[in-house]
């Protein structure tokens, strides 16, 4: 392989782990909050990386610039989506989690 | 809804894009994955977006009912005309072959002009069924 198929498989693999490490992130944080943010967060740098590494490994003009328009949509949909679900659950009242003041109690 | 400052902006940058986003996947549907029926619903989902953002009341002064009704028959119409017309050029029923000189082009224009029409119609039966789902009024109390 080229080195830069080598290189769109090293961003696919990132990009996975990434996407990994915010499922964990969801099932693992406290609240809704907290796990809205491992989602919202790692999912745009995710796809980022998932898209250019399929750019590497296209190498063809066209496909990279439909891949290059899919990120500018994700990049701008995913945190506008995040932070309407934010704020449509702290006008529905709910309170962000906080770690107890005495660790006994 | 009027103090959603975030969500207006990205909803008044994205709904244009999406709006030609439909179009692309009506016109390319005829060689890649997509179709009168996808680019109808595209179409839908960005009023239906404005309609969220905005307020129904907003959305239905821009695409008024009694206008998508018309539009959704005249979807219906332009399908059955397209294939009327084929018959009229001495083929069969939805023949496209005939419409054009050359049987390719006539080919070619006789799907873009179905798929037209499917568009025309999706858009606008969906966009009535989300109007009569969100106009609902709660019922009066017996």
């Amino acid at each position: 392989m080229s080195g830069i198929e080598w290189l769109g498989v090293i961003l696919l693999v990132l990009g996975a782990l990434l996407g990994l490490v915010g499922g964990i992130g969801v099932l693992r944080f406290p609240d809704f909050f907290t796990r809205l943010h491992a989602a919202g967060v790692t999912d745009t740098l995710a796809t980022g990386l998932f898209l250019s590494g399929l750019a590497c490994l296209f190498g063809d003009w066209q496909a990279t610039l439909k891949l290059a328009l899919i990120f500018f949509f994700v990049l701008f949909t995913s945190p506008t989506a995040s932070h309407a679900l934010a704020k449509a659950a702290l006008h529905g009242g709910l309170k962000p989690w906080k770690r107890r003041e005495d660790p006994h109690g | 809804m009027s103090h959603h400052l975030i969500l207006r902006v990205v909803a008044k940058f994205l709904i244009p894009l999406i709006l030609v986003y439909g179009l692309y996947v009506h016109f390319h549907g005829e060689v890649s994955p997509g179709g009168g029926f996808q680019a109808g619903v595209l179409v839908a989902s960005a009023f239906i977006l404005h309609a969220l953002i905005f307020g129904l009341n907003k959305t239905r002064p821009i695409a008024r009912p009694g206008v998508l009704k018309a539009i959704a028959a005249g979807g219906v119409l332009l399908y059955g005309g397209t294939g009327v017309a084929g018959m009229l050029f001495g083929g069969e029923f939805l023949h496209y072959g005939v419409l054009a000189a050359d049987p390719v082009k006539g080919q070619h224009l006789g799907i873009i002009l179905i798929e037209l029409g499917v568009l025309f119609t999706v858009a606008s039966v969906m966009l009535l069924i989300f109007y009569a789902f969100a106009g609902r009024q709660k019922p009066e109390a017996q």
